[in-house]
């Protein structure tokens, strides 16, 4: 107790970072990741191809591996200007945009295709087809795989810590330089991580909950 | 192509369709371009950039970090095995005492980040002590095969690595393995009963076979997480492929810069390929048919799962 | 087996086959790339210390456990040009760190065969020391208070203190009062960062995650300075051969010790015995000449040991 006591502000700083990560680069993961489902379920075959290509490249590196392509990448390509902190963003919001694309993408797989036809045949255009038809009831089954991308990428907020960002590893690694006994450090932390996981998947069921349609 | 979203194209959306793809293709092509443009005005085409790679000391050195990643991989993929089937047996089990514990540790390793489970191991006496007892141990008892063994695994940081991703990664294949009994149907378990078996029985002789069986394209996908954990290892200084290329990039500088590309490519398509193949595996093991097993009238499972969220 | 499978594991195999044919039977080229530090160092004949006859086998009370085996680990920085360095393509380690660490292992009686080097962490310094990981760490590190809880240092060896690193024809910067409106770049969260982002000093501060970028800003001219303690500066100016110059009037004091175990009083008196030994010998200039002093830095004064 006396580790969390002594050290409330680091850790209060740790936890402070981690939710800022995790809020900023889940907008982004989000933004991008309806971007991508749009190529990847697009009728154009350029686009498909593409959103295939980039959603599998992004699954299979290792986020470690693309931290360090875009935080050495960028300024040579002349783009100095940006700090860790959103650096880290993008890199975490564009690799978990990829699971929210497949998340998406899985959502929009579950609805019948009886469901587009009848809306066309309804005389409705594709796009009123997509908004009114087919994405409201794609949305309701994205709601549990949407929920387990954000919350890997909350973990995956950790690796920032190696980069220069203040967050959670970032206080572990504090404390445990400063000779705290390790394992009261690392229970305390990951309490912080169990917290907030356990709040987001809460706030999951919920929405699942709320969005459920009784069949 | 048939979709739920869109039917078969008319000539104007063909048209339209043809608009797009030149309009994306510019888009894309351009930005490529711009990069590829800059990247070879900060010298990173030129051919000296790529000469290091010609180098044997080089070589060895991918090789070795490669090594050492597959190393970790390998041991990491058994250990999360073990944990996944003893995590699965505990909260499959009927004693409480024994499910609910179980269920606790899955749920909490499940929550805390690789890495920071991986430094609090690296951190600690705990480990090191027992990975030095080990190394005296294999070399006191076992002679050369032993001294082999303490030369090449005995390594706090190995440990501390492969540990830290087993308990994670193990933890996951105890859910993959939990949901893959859950889809055995009902009857299995009762015709085993019938037979006479007790639980274990029935559990490792008729459940669990199918369970992995079904289960194989998601236990191979979190392999593929399990490779990609490894590279967590450049924080605590083990030196596999991501860290031997970062040293590699860093310090063939030379006053024209250093090889970032060049080593990025390498090794990113290195880690790209291997998680590839994993992948690959997992598709056609989905499509593979079970000889042996189904000319026995087994009630074929369905083995289509999403791939693995990470 | 199935036909695909097999058609699989022959192609990987055969892939492999070919990636370690190639290595083992050396189709590469030997020696280090041509102008890396790693070929720079190479070229220039290294320097002995003559190993004391036995040093380490003294059996006298309250002797060291670090010293009872054969060898001696020694924890050093991978990534500082001229100061602790290894080659990825030969293994090679080079620096006034590494030279620094030879010569008290020679007094220590350990030749440079018996030395087992380890490239640590900034992130796990104290933890590798204290934990035994390495014997002595030697690798650019202040000595302070706030390490002295958790630590022993032998030292110091060297004086440091922070710099700036400017462009060789640069003279209207003199030192951090001069770079009022100017760029400045160091790396991100570090002390040298802490400093210079003081508003006294009105520059702009650009930061990136290793001094190898920052060094790369400055020769294409992005900013107009690096900061950070000397010793990496003169590793930066002497990789880059004559381009980039040292101010030489740091405005920080930065006193490298060697890091050992906490309380192994007959270590920390051994290396500091080994420090005088080898500053009044010569080596330490003779080594300072050949790591940092190829930056035309002259060498500061050896600090006196200080026994604690």
């Amino acid at each position: 107790m006396e580790v969390l006591t002594d050290n409330a502000g680091l850790f209060w700083r740790g936890f402070v970072g981690t939710v800022q990560l995790m809020c900023l680069s889940t907008l982004l993961a989000f933004a991008l990741g309806m971007l991508l489902v749009s190529f990847r379920i697009s009728p154009v075959p350029l686009c498909r191809g593409l959103g295939a290509t980039v959603v599998t490249v992004l699954c299979n590196t290792p986020l470690t591996v693309l931290f360090f392509g875009v935080t050495l990448g960028l300024p040579m390509l002349g783009l100095t200007g940006a700090g860790y902190f959103t650096l880290a963003v993008l890199v975490m919001g564009g690799y978990a945009s990829a699971f929210v694309c497949e998340a998406l993408r899985s959502g929009v797989n579950t609805v019948e295709t009886g469901q587009a036809e009848a809306a066309r045949s309804l005389g409705m255009s594709t796009a009123q087809t997509a908004a009114l038809i087919v994405f409201p009831q794609a949305g309701r089954a994205a709601v549990p795989p949407l929920g387990n991308a954000v919350i890997t990428l909350v973990k995956n907020s950790a690796l920032a810590g190696g980069f220069s960002v203040y967050e959670l590893f970032s206080t572990e690694k504090t404390l445990v330089e400063r000779g705290y006994a390790v394992a009261v450090v690392f229970l305390w932390v990951a309490a912080a991580y169990v917290v907030l996981i356990a709040v987001i998947s809460a706030g999951f069921r919920l929405l699942e909950r709320r969005l459920a349609v009784p069949r | 192509m048939r979709s739920t979203l869109f039917e078969a194209p008319g000539p104007r959306a063909r048209r339209r369709h043809v608009w797009y793809t030149v309009l994306v293709a510019a888009v894309t092509g351009g930005a490529l371009c711009w990069a590829l443009l800059r990247f070879k005005d900060a010298g990173q085409f030129d051919a000296r950039m790529w000469e290091a790679f010609e180098y044997r000391g080089v070589q060895l050195r991918i090789l070795t970090g490669m090594v050492d990643t597959v190393k970790a991989f390998v041991l990491a993929v058994v250990l999360s095995l073990l944990l996944g089937f003893l995590f699965a047996a505990g909260r499959l089990s009927t004693h409480g005492l024994l499910r609910r514990p179980a269920g606790a540790l899955v749920e909490f390793f499940r929550a805390v980040p690789v890495i920071i489970t991986v430094f609090a191991l690296y951190a600690t006496d705990l480990l090191r002590t027992a990975v030095t007892a080990a190394a005296g141990f294999l070399r006191e008892n076992l002679g050369s095969p032993g001294e082999w063994a303490a030369t090449n695994f005995a390594s706090p940081t190995l440990w501390a690595l492969v540990v830290g991703i087993s308990l994670y990664n193990g933890a996951a294949q105890a859910e993959i393995l939990r949901a893959g009994v859950g889809a055995v149907p009902k009857g299995q378990f009762e015709a085993g009963y019938a037979l006479g078996m007790r639980k274990t029985q029935v559990m490792t002789a008729v459940v669990m076979p199918q369970a992995v069986r079904t289960m194989l394209p998601s236990i191979i996908s979190q392999m593929v997480v399990t490779l990609k954990d490894t590279s967590l290892g450049f924080f605590i200084m083990y030196e596999e492929l991501l860290y031997a290329g970062k040293l590699l990039a860093q310090n063939t500088a030379t006053p024209h810069g250093y090889p970032y590309l060049p080593v990025l490519c390498v090794v990113g398509s290195l880690y790209i390929i291997t998680c590839l193949l994993l992948s690959w595996a997992a598709r056609r093991l989905t499509a593979l048919e079970w000889r042996g097993l189904d000319g026995r009238g087994l009630p074929r499972v369905s083995s289509k799962m999403p791939m693995g969220s990470r | 087996m199935r036909p695909r499978f097999r058609r699989l594991s022959s192609l990987v195999l055969l892939s492999s086959l070919v990636l370690g044919g190639c290595v083992l039977s050396g189709c590469g080229r030997e020696g280090s790339v041509p102008g890396s530090v790693g070929a720079l160092t190479a070229a220039t004949p290294g320097l002995e210390y003559p190993v004391r006859k036995g040093a380490h086998a003294i059996g006298s009370k309250g002797y060291s456990r670090a010293l009872t085996r054969d060898t001696i680990t020694i924890g050093v920085k991978s990534d500082h040009p001229f100061m602790g360095f290894e080659d990825p393509v030969t293994g090679q380690r080079s620096g006034f760190d590494v030279e620094i660490a030879k010569m008290i292992a020679a007094y220590l009686g350990y030749g440079p065969d018996a030395i087992e080097w380890k490239t640590v962490a900034p992130q796990v310094r104290e933890i590798s020391i204290s934990k035994g990981d390495v014997d002595l760490f030697v690798g650019a590190y202040t000595i302070n208070d706030e390490r002295k809880k958790q630590v022993s240092f032998a030292g110091p060896y060297y004086l440091g203190g922070q710099d700036l690193l400017v462009d060789k024809g640069n003279r209207s910067i003199r030192g951090p009062r001069d770079l009022r409106g100017k760029k400045v770049c160091t790396v991100t969260g570090s002390t040298p960062f802490q400093r210079i982002s003081r508003p006294e000093f009105g520059t702009t501060v650009v930061s990136h995650d290793s001094y190898a970028h920052c060094v790369q800003d400055l020769v294409m001219n992005v900013v107009d300075a690096v900061t950070a303690d000397d010793t990496i500066l003169k590793g930066y100016a002497a990789q880059n051969q004559g381009r980039l110059r040292v101010l030489g009037r740091p405005f920080s004091a930065e006193p490298y010790g060697v890091g050992l175990a906490r309380r192994d009083a007959v270590l920390r008196d051994a290396v500091n015995d080994a420090l005088e030994h080898h500053v009044r010998n010569g080596n330490w200039l003779r080594a300072y000449r050949a790591t940092l002093g190829r930056s035309g830095a002259p060498a500061p004064a050896p600090s006196p040991v200080r026994r604690y």
